[in-house]
């Protein structure tokens, strides 16, 4: 091997001759491979142009056929009673023919002078006009008012080649109540054309943005038809040969009830926050609000600057959906969850309960941690620890339990990872645990993180959305609901009515049903016993219900200082939240409130809770006659 | 007195036949795009400016005597695979397809340049290490080769590179590459379709499914091919004349002007047009393998073979896309199609041939 090697050395170092002879075989050989393809192409040619001739000469004259594109009517998209959300209206839009125009420049101007151009919409029109043939229409205006169009057609002979055509825009009855669960359309971009087959967008400016729109977009869509048009030898349009009509998209049939909705988006009105509505039989999403909201309306057509700034600079955020993309620390909501851990551990705390002093020390610590009632609770079981919502108690099982059992405890009900829900964007939370912190802060886990973490501060995130599926898995003693927002779609061709087939729930790896049921006896004294931190808006109610209230800090207090909501900043305020579910047995609807910086949990959030479902739980009774 | 006076070309260090045959090209391709692109002057006149500059390119670089190439070939390499990877890693302006790198000034792309460092490269390696390749040359060429290669077709940009490949596996072929690598590579590619084909990205599948169904797409790439063998089948054997096919005219032919130019010349001039231009990129590739023939190492040998070989798979990739027999994978047809960048790296590689050639005198390596 070695020799060879050797001697093939020799060749290439003394011999140039027998390279060149070497290299110029080898360009022998690609030529023949070369004239190989080149002939195959000749043949290719002359197939086409000989042979085939007669048959690609015909379908040339024919030829004067061209492909126009379609667009497809958007589905609708209707509320779970039927109640329209999304719709197409009529609407005119102004056309120029550039070719028919005599002067282009003047006539822009002149219109200008009749009616509202933007330096947008000439902006859009020139470029618009660049891409197209000098026959073809490109659109000035979109949604001209009726005054407009009346000015416009009175004036018209005075204008050769432009145009008035009717068009269908999206148009939402509801605007701002619907606008974080519909969405809005926005103009197509490359994003939206990545992964289509390239006729997709043909004819079709808009793409959904956000919300349903967004996540269902193929569905809604439809599909684009194309009409075989014949033209003249300068390309004009004499008649159409051929029409391929589009299919129209989908009919959404939403979960949503319009009705509760707007109910809920009430008992919120004036606050920023969320509320989440689910049916925990089902998962469906009753009500999902998310408060400043905006008008899905003004970004049909193309969302002017002003607008958009506005939006975008207001210190409300109404654009951010913060009923899947906030993430608050849920507080003392997770309580009746990790109660449910407590029983099934079998603690001796769930029987002998503890005594509480207003605060616990660890040892060899100095800090106090300590409850929200300064003066304690005494001696308190699970059932009063739940009820008061008593932190000392929970401090102790959070010494029982370790910070990792919590982790999983938590997971199980959906925090930490996103529900799955069919919107856009879902954030999935956060719920630490010791392996967590290690990658991510890169430090180890102290004790008293997790004292702050068991009464759900600390590094605890989750969404509204998620504290509302947790309250329908226990409204449904363990099952864990998967919320969604679609409940049927309707081909609208075939008039097939699709169902969506929901997501079946798992089991909460624990707790029996008398333990299920102990804590759902806790969250009813919540609302309506005396002592329970919801009675004040849970007593009068006419029905049986359960819920847990939850106060939230956005900022650490010293370890001594008083909260006053008085001396607190309004954005440093506390959230407030209440999580709840009615009725007690056969549970119809539960409800997670987030109120931002909205003070106390029992004061704000639960008053709101019990608006909501008695919003629901009446029209309920109002259905059966 | 006479004999500097006929030097002239090679005093130049200009290859006559070329410099011919090129301009010939350039020239029908100017009256095409006449046709084209609908009699616009505007077109016209940018398209000449562009050769302008491509031709100065071509005879600045056949300035550069052979062994300057050779000597800077490892450095544009070098240069080349990383302004390829910075384009990963920064390329996001140009929105999904990154292939362009901004330098402020001006927006270079960088897969460009690959075209001529990979067939230098690949020639000064096999010139040091000898011709034919032993032992773990053929491996370190490859995974020269497969670099760029991987990396430009991530960008997504198939269609070059595929052209890049071939310049490399070109100099690597001719270089005597022993015909058991030829055969298990050829094994090896077949083998690894499948995995191609995951690799590709929806649209480009699409454009290969397209090839067997073209009414599929009908709004789409579908519509490409359809249009594009109507235009090529109704020109016949003698066309329709210059200005009279119709299918670019109506605007039928979407792209006519740029990769799917070969058609509209295929619709106005017929067979026998088309015969007549192939003829004359065959004669191009002949006297660049003539260039190739008369080099005086391996590097100046295989480099001017794998150039002239290389020009020759554009034409038949670009005829074989249009006719309807390859994907539509958007390359050029050289000199004639509409557009600026790869024409200045396609005469830039002409001007390479043209040193070859003329700089006969010196000492080679």
């Amino acid at each position: 091997m070695r020799q060879r090697f050797r001697s093939k050395q020799r060749v290439r170092l003394y011999h140039p001759e027998l390279q060149r002879r070497l290299i110029r075989s080898r360009i022998a050989i690609a030529l023949v491979v070369a004239a190989i393809l080149v002939a195959g192409l000749c043949l290719r040619l002359y197939e086409l142009q000989v042979r085939d001739h007669a048959h690609f000469a015909t379908l040339s004259q024919g030829n004067r056929v061209r492909l126009r594109p379609l667009p497809p009517q958007r589905g609708l998209i209707y509320d779970r009673h039927g109640v329209l959300l999304a719709e197409n209206l009529p609407s005119f839009r102004l056309e120029i023919v550039p070719e028919d125009v005599p002067d282009l420049p003047q006539t822009l101007d002149r219109l200008s002078r009749l009616i509202d151009i933007t330096p947008q919409d000439r902006e859009r029109f020139e470029r618009e006009r660049r891409r197209s043939r000098p026959f073809d229409a490109v659109p000035l205006r979109h949604r001209l008012t009726d005054e407009e169009v009346a000015r416009l057609a009175i004036d018209r002979i005075h204008f050769p080649g432009v145009d008035i055509r009717a068009d269908l825009t999206r148009h939402y009855p509801f605007g701002a109540s619907t606008a974080h669960v519909i969405g809005y359309m926005g103009a197509v971009d490359e994003r939206d054309l990545r992964n289509v087959p390239e006729g997709t967008y043909a004819g079709l400016n808009e793409a959904g943005r956000s919300g349903v729109e967004r996540y269902y977009e193929s569905e809604l869509r439809g599909v684009t038809g194309y009409e075989q048009v014949e033209v003249n030898a300068q390309g004009r349009t004499i008649r159409v040969l051929e029409t391929h009509p589009p299919v129209t998209g989908q009919n959404l049939y939403l979960s949503l009830d319009i009705r509760l909705q707007r109910a809920a988006e009430e008992a919120l009105a004036g606050q920023r926050g969320s509320i989440v509505a689910i049916a925990p039989e089902s998962g469906e999403i009753l009500a999902l609000v998310s408060q400043p909201s905006y008008d899905a309306n003004l970004f049909i057509g193309g969302i002017s600057l002003a607008d958009y700034r506005a939006l975008s600079k207001d210190p409300g955020r109404p654009l951010f959906n913060r009923a899947v993309l906030g993430q608050y620390p849920p507080g003392s909501t997770v309580k009746p969850l990790l109660g449910v851990a407590d029983l099934a551990a079998g603690l001796p705390l769930g029987s002998g309960g503890v005594y509480c002093a207003g605060y616990v020390k660890l040892p060899n610590q100095e800090r106090r941690y300590r409850d929200w009632k300064r003066s304690g609770h005494g001696r308190t079981d699970l059932r009063r620890a739940i009820a008061e919502s008593c932190d000392v108690y929970f401090y102790q099982l959070a010494l029982e339990l370790g910070i990792d059992r919590i982790h999983d405890v938590l997971v199980a009900f959906g925090f930490g990872h996103a529900t799955g829900v069919d919107l856009p964007g879902e954030r999935g939370g956060l719920v630490p645990s010791k392996a967590w912190k290690q990658r991510v802060r890169k430090q180890p886990w102290y004790i008293g993180e997790t004292l702050v973490n068991v009464i759900g501060q600390g590094y605890n995130l989750a969404t509204p959305l998620q504290l509302a599926q947790a309250t329908a898995t226990l409204a449904r003693r363990g099952r864990v609901v998967h919320p969604r927002m679609v409940r049927a779609r309707e081909d609208v061709a075939s008039g097939q009515y699709v169902p969506m087939t929901p997501v079946p729930g798992s089991a909460v790896p624990f707790g029996t049903p008398a333990q299920w049921e102990a804590v759902v006896d806790a969250m009813h004294d919540v609302v309506q016993t005396p002592g329970g931190t919801a009675y004040g808006s849970g007593r009068s109610a006419p029905y049986a219900y359960a819920g847990k209230t939850g106060t939230a800090q956005v900022f650490g207090l010293g370890n001594e200082e008083e909260y006053v909501e008085a001396n607190v900043a309004a954005h440093l305020r506390d959230h407030a939240l209440f999580i709840g579910f009615a009725p007690l047995e056969n549970p119809a609807v539960a409800v997670a409130v987030v109120a931002e910086h909205g003070g106390s949990g029992g004061r704000t959030a639960a008053p709101i809770g019990r608006q909501v479902l008695d919003a629901y739980l009446v029209r309920e009774e109002e259905a059966i006659p | 007195m006479r004999a500097p006076f006929r030097d002239w070309p090679t005093r130049l260090h200009v290859d006559l036949p070329l410099l011919v045959l090129l301009s010939l090209l350039s020239t029908i391709g100017l009256i095409i795009l006449y046709s084209a692109g609908g009699e616009n002057m505007d077109l016209l006149f940018r398209q000449l400016m562009r050769l302008g500059l491509a031709f100065g390119v071509m005879l600045t670089v056949a300035q550069i005597p052979s062994q300057w190439l050779y000597r800077l070939a490892p450095g544009l390499y070098g240069i080349g695979l990383i302004l390829l990877i910075l384009v990963m890693l920064l390329g996001d302006i140009g929105k999904g397809a990154q292939r362009w790198l901004d330098l402020g000034v001006i927006r270079f792309q960088p897969s460009e340049m690959m075209k001529l460092a990979m067939p230098l490269m690949a020639a000064r390696y096999l010139q040091d290490r000898g011709i034919p390749p032993a032992g773990w040359d053929v491996p370190i060429i490859l995974l020269l080769i497969g670099g760029p290669v991987l990396l430009i077709a991530e960008q997504p940009d198939l269609g070059t590179a595929v052209l890049v490949a071939t310049s490399g596996v070109a100099v690597l072929f001719l270089g005597g590459l022993s015909w058991r690598w030829i055969l298990s590579l050829a094994g090896t590619l077949a083998a690894a379709m499948p995995l191609v084909w995951n690799l590709m990205h929806d649209y480009q599948r699409r454009r290969v499914l397209t090839l067997l169904d073209p009414e599929a797409d009908p709004l789409g790439s579908g519509y490409h091919i359809i249009q594009s063998k109507i235009a090529l089948g109704s020109g016949g054997l003698f066309g329709k004349g210059w200005l009279n096919g119709s299918q670019a005219h109506l605007q039928f032919l979407p792209e006519g002007t740029t990769d799917f130019i070969f058609a509209v010349y295929g619709e106005e001039f017929g067979l026998i047009g088309l015969l007549l231009l192939l003829a004359l990129y065959i004669a191009v590739t002949v006297r660049g393998l003539r260039i190739s023939a008369n080099g005086q190492n391996g590097f100046e040998r295989l480099l001017a073979a794998s150039l002239s070989f290389t020009f020759l798979f554009y034409v038949l990739v670009n005829t074989g896309m249009v006719s309807g027999v390859l994907p539509v994978v958007g390359v050029p047809l050289p000199l004639i199609s509409y557009g600026g960048t790869s024409m200045v790296t396609l005469l830039a590689g002409f001007g390479m041939l043209m040193s070859i050639q003329t700089h006969k005198k010196m000492l080679a390596p």
